[in-house]
């Protein structure tokens, strides 16, 4: 269906975040998405080394922003987020219980 | 598709298993070495010790009938031997699963002790065992199949794969008329919204929508200490790149695909009665209660996609695991069933991966060990409502 895999995926056009879905993923490493509900390609540059399976900034999130992911609201940023940053329970919580 | 058939057991009530254990069940939990005892003495029988059954009241005491009662039920089950400490409560779960029409007997241990009980229950439970050793698998159409799911120890590999899968099998399944059945209450949380409008109609949704309500009023917020960090999502979800309860709920949701309405809410362990179609199950988010709720509302294969690899089985209802997590193949081969990482690397689409699923389930119910049967999982966990008196 495509000539390379893709290094992450992204649910839904609106989201602020893409998931790694490959191994060993160091800091500074240019690496290419797909889009899933648009069937588009992207490329981001991450600036830390993100695990199999962990989030990264698709664009910058200002503190207090709620981050969309399967473009619904899965919680908000409790610290500034650069496009490319790592994106876990350190800068991203709960707005529910 | 809708000719798509199976190799069961048809049992005495026409529900269809696609097991035929004898079981040697437990009342309560002073009656756990009874039950092992029987099922050393005759070989093939299967006894389910648990925990419970003493001055349990009220709610949680009917949920403990229903919980045994549905087990002793359950189509994957040919027949039961229970065992009680006394005969009154004894007879309750006997005269509950007598009603499927299957052989039941019970055995309790008041004024005959342990070792006259096991004796007699034995003899029974080996007249059973032969019995059901002669029944035959027979051709059933895929509708007289009843399947439940839940996923665990997530990640957000279960989202983009194993968990879209399953909702591909959903809603294949639910147009051609299997029964299939979600839950996971506290694990909606975040996509409530969504959930409660995948209902057939209003009053079905607002009855979810009460269900999930409750659980938050009077499990959750009364008894948190935190944000439940580490609970829910778990520290399994959290090392796999899950960070909250939103995002867990979304990729949960996954499973029940694109176009199938749920029909109804049930109760836990409660059986599903409005005809073919996907039901709602009231359960808590951890594996082994929710699946053996399952197992006991009369679900007779369970479909688990999981992330970083959760390794549950039930006694009586085999679990298939479905992964998407490459790094779980590699490390934990051994537990999947059904390998659909592909997914994540554009090698297959969904609607191929949901077939591989359909085609993985039906091998199972025509005899195929799942990895959790072959390295012996057999987690029967019940649920409990709150202490006893």
């Amino acid at each position: 269906m495509s000539s390379s895999p893709p290094d992450f995926l992204v649910h839904d056009e609106k989201d602020a975040v893409g998931v790694v879905v490959v191994e060993n993923i160091e800091a500074g490493q240019r690496l290419s998405g797909w889009i899933m509900d648009a069937d588009k390609t992207i490329d981001v540059t991450v600036n830390h080394a993100i695990p199999l399976g962990h989030k990264f900034a698709l664009r910058a999130i200002n503190n207090g922003d709620s981050v969309l992911k399967y473009g619904e609201n899965i919680g908000h940023a409790v610290a500034d987020i650069a496009t490319g940053d790592h994106v876990h329970v350190h800068n991203l919580k709960t707005s529910k219980w | 598709m809708s000719e798509l058939t199976f190799f069961g057991y048809r049992r005495e009530n026409n529900r269809v298993g696609i097991r035929n254990h004898v079981v040697i069940l437990p009342l309560d939990d002073l009656s756990n070495a009874a039950c092992e005892a029987v099922a050393n003495n005759i070989k093939g029988t299967l006894a389910l010790p648990h925990h419970y059954g003493r001055l349990q009241f009220g709610e949680d005491l009917e949920l403990h009938f229903r919980t045994l009662i549905g087990t002793g039920a359950n189509p994957n089950v040919a027949a039961v031997v229970v065992i009680g400490i006394e005969p009154g409560w004894t007879a309750r779960v006997v005269d509950g699963i007598a009603k499927t029409g299957k052989p039941v007997q019970g055995f309790a241990i008041e004024q005959h002790g342990d070792i006259e009980t096991i004796a007699s229950a034995s003899r029974v439970a080996k007249d059973f065992l032969q019995a059901a050793s002669e029944a035959r698998r027979e051709e059933c159409p895929i509708s007289d199949l009843w399947v439940s799911h839940k996923c665990g120890e997530s990640d957000t590999t279960s989202g983009m794969g194993a968990n879209p899968t399953v909702g591909n099998f959903i809603d294949k399944t639910d147009a051609i008329g299997v029964t299939n059945c979600f839950g996971e209450t506290s694990e909606i949380t975040g996509a409530e919204h969504l959930c409660r409008e995948r209902a057939i109609n209003k009053e079905v949704g607002d009855k979810w929508f009460a269900t999930w309500e409750a659980y938050m009023n009077e499990v959750i917020e009364p008894n948190k200490t935190s944000d439940l960090s580490e609970s829910q999502p778990t520290k399994g979800n959290i090392e796999g790149g899950l960070t909250t309860i939103e995002e867990k709920a979304m990729g949960n949701l996954q499973k029940i695909g694109k176009h199938a309405r749920y029909i109804d809410v049930l109760a836990p362990a409660e059986t599903p009665n409005k005809g073919a179609g996907l039901y709602y199950m009231d359960t808590s988010s951890a594996a082994a209660e929710c699946v053996t709720l399952q197992a006991a509302g009369g679900f007779a294969v369970h479909i688990f996609p999981t992330g970083q690899g959760n390794i549950i089985g039930n006694p009586i209802e085999p679990v298939i695991k479905v992964t998407a997590n490459p790094r779980t193949v590699r490390t934990m081969g051994e537990h999947v069933d059904l390998d659909v990482s592909g997914l994540l690397r554009r090698e297959m689409n969904l609607d191929q991966a949901g077939d591989a699923l359909i085609d993985m389930v039906i091998r199972t119910c025509n005899g195929r060990l799942t990895a959790a049967e072959a390295l012996g999982h057999r987690e029967f966990v019940m649920t409990k409502l709150y202490r006893s008196a």
